[in-house]
């Protein structure tokens, strides 16, 4: 396929049959396994464990029903909810000011500080709420929505950080100092000046972090016993539950992603372009 | 003094909040793993790799990661100079192909899980076309090849975009003229790619080759929601030894381990893909 799509040699318009031909095929790649969990979810729960399958949804909301009326399934969706918003405030109150001094200052120690926060990438994040578990039940936050989105917020900040130090810089320093001379002093510049143009990509970065929470399943699995959120629920409740059950909680589980995703598509590549660096 | 102090009152709180929640709880990890109750010692480990479960889990998580890795590359690979040579409907094609980035593992598994399981789509498929007459159990013990490709295929699914991303950025740094001046000399699109693409496109192939390797090695839920536990790695076992079988020492040791092939093979990525002191795009 690689060459089809970059040889030169065949007629041109046999190669450009191929790459269109190319590019559907990976577009229902990806949204082939999508739709057929949208025909499960929107099937009743009869239709989902019988055979063989349709392959059209029938609209038929049952299977939905069941799953917010099954038993801890609101509460645990719930505390996703509260888990993700959390960590969202979280992660940008903390790594937005490094971010901004990232792009704006030269400081001494400041590679020492990047090689720590592309060090968390480096490692497997999740691992580390086997300590914190122990760590939680001494201090009381064990089982607690705050002590999860306080590890959730490790996962996110590293992230939070890259993306505002990428966001700040395509900000000129000019407009700043042209508002000190102006009579801002640095503080009154930044919200007067600066706010205003980073907030979208601010808001970007606070719903990657949001997913980033919301998508979670290991610490979330050992962190939570009681307040579970959706994904440790779902995952304690692989073995037993019923087939709509796992596929409406697939489905709950996607559908703000595909937002999300929607929402920030325009930054994803800003994102990602500086923090390669 | 406040220009001179601000940048670190800046970073502060994100120093202290990985310090605390990053650095700490790797020595708690370190300690857990190398204490035995008495004093330290390699004994979690020993009793974690002698457990008949770990060569399995251990061989399951490398081999889902060679084969995995590898043909996400390729693809990741191949979409991103797709999209760079579109004109018309990029954002479209690069939104429907981002999708899977903002899909949990959890989800994704239980999406293959719809193709796979035994009233599935895959057995439906295969009614529908004659080739059995009553469906079979895909997912099971009999079947551990099959089990191995269903988890690869969700994971290739899933994780594909994050190095689409990574690598649709860095093509984007790239200069046009290179490319020109090869058309100029006479290079065709292979040529080009080969020549020019994929050694300015190092730091990104690297950055996305570390991310994907670790969390490749961290694979977890797809695993949980495909395989159960016909298909141990090396997390599900962190997870059972914390969990069902209440030891922290040991859960821990298996962490450690997970930390240091990950570790490894960040070096080793880091050091192949290096770009030579002094080269800048």
């Amino acid at each position: 396929m690689t060459m089809a799509a970059s040889a030169p040699r065949d007629p041109r318009r046999t190669g450009r049959y191929v790459y269109a031909t190319a590019v559907f095929l990976l577009c229902a790649w990806v949204l082939g396994p999508l739709y057929l969990l949208f025909v499960n979810t929107l099937s009743s729960p009869e239709a989902v464990n019988s055979f063989p399958k349709a392959y059209v949804p029938e609209f038929n909301f049952e299977s939905i029903e069941f799953f917010m009326e099954f038993a801890g399934m609101t509460s645990a969706l719930w505390n996703s909810i509260q888990v993700a918003t959390l960590t969202m405030i979280m992660s940008i109150l903390v790594g937005a000011p490094a971010g901004y001094a990232l792009s704006r200052f030269d400081f001494k120690g400041k590679e020492t500080f990047r090689i720590l926060i592309l060090l968390t990438r480096a490692f497997p994040l999740p691992l580390l709420a086997l300590p914190l578990a122990v760590l939680f039940i001494r201090t009381g936050l064990d089982d607690t929505i705050f002590g999860l989105a306080l590890v959730h917020t490790t996962l996110a900040v590293p992230f939070a950080v890259l993306i505002t130090f990428s966001l700040f810089s395509g900000i000129p320093m000019e407009l700043e100092e042209a508002a000190w001379t102006l009579g801002c002093n640095r503080l009154t510049a930044f919200i007067k000046v600066v706010l205003p143009l980073i907030l979208p990509g601010i808001t970007a970065s606070a719903i990657f972090a949001f997913v980033i929470s919301w998508n979670e399943v290991f610490a979330a699995a050992v962190l939570t016993i009681e307040n579970r959120t959706l994904t440790a629920f779902l995952l304690q409740n692989l073995d037993t539950s019923a087939l709509h059950l796992k596929f409406a909680g697939g489905f709950i589980l996607v559908v703000p992603a595909l937002i999300f995703i929607f929402a920030v598509r325009k930054y994803l590549f800003a994102m990602w372009g500086i923090a390669n660096r | 003094m406040q220009a001179r102090y601000l940048p670190y009152v800046l970073i502060a709180p994100v120093s202290v909040f990985l310090g605390l929640f990053f650095l700490y709880p790797f020595y708690l990890v370190a300690q857990t793993a190398f204490y035995d109750g008495a004093g330290w010692s390699l004994k979690n480990f020993q009793e974690v790799t002698s457990y008949w479960k770990f060569p399995i889990s251990f061989k399951n998580t490398l081999w889902l990661a060679a084969v995995v890795v590898p043909i996400q590359l390729a693809l990741a690979l191949l979409m991103a100079t797709m999209v760079n040579a579109m004109k018309k409907g990029r954002d479209l094609v690069l939104y429907i192909w981002t999708i899977p980035l903002g899909i949990s593992d959890l989800a994704a598994g239980i999406i293959w899980l719809a193709i796979f399981e035994q009233s599935g789509f895959l057995n439906s498929m295969m009614h529908g076309l004659g080739f059995i007459d009553r469906p079979t159990a895909l997912i099971s013990y009999q079947n551990p090849a099959l089990i191995f490709v269903a988890i690869a295929l969700a994971e290739i699914w899933r994780a594909t975009a994050i190095m689409l991303v990574i690598l649709v950025a860095g093509i984007g740094l790239i200069p046009k003229e290179y490319y020109e001046a090869a058309q100029v000399f006479g290079a065709g699109r292979w040529k080009q790619f080969v020549r020019i693409t994929l050694p300015l496109l190092r730091p990104s192939l690297s950055t996305a080759l570390v991310l994907r390797v670790i969390l490749a090695f961290e694979v977890f839920a797809v695993v949980q929601a495909l395989g159960g536990t016909l298909f141990p790695v090396l997390m599900s076992e962190t997870y059972a030894y914390q969990f069902e079988l209440l030891n922290g020492g040991a859960a821990a040791s298996v962490a450690l381990i997970i930390l240091g092939i990950s570790i490894a093979s960040t070096i080793v990525i880091l050091r192949v893909l290096r770009v030579p002191k002094g080269a800048t795009i």
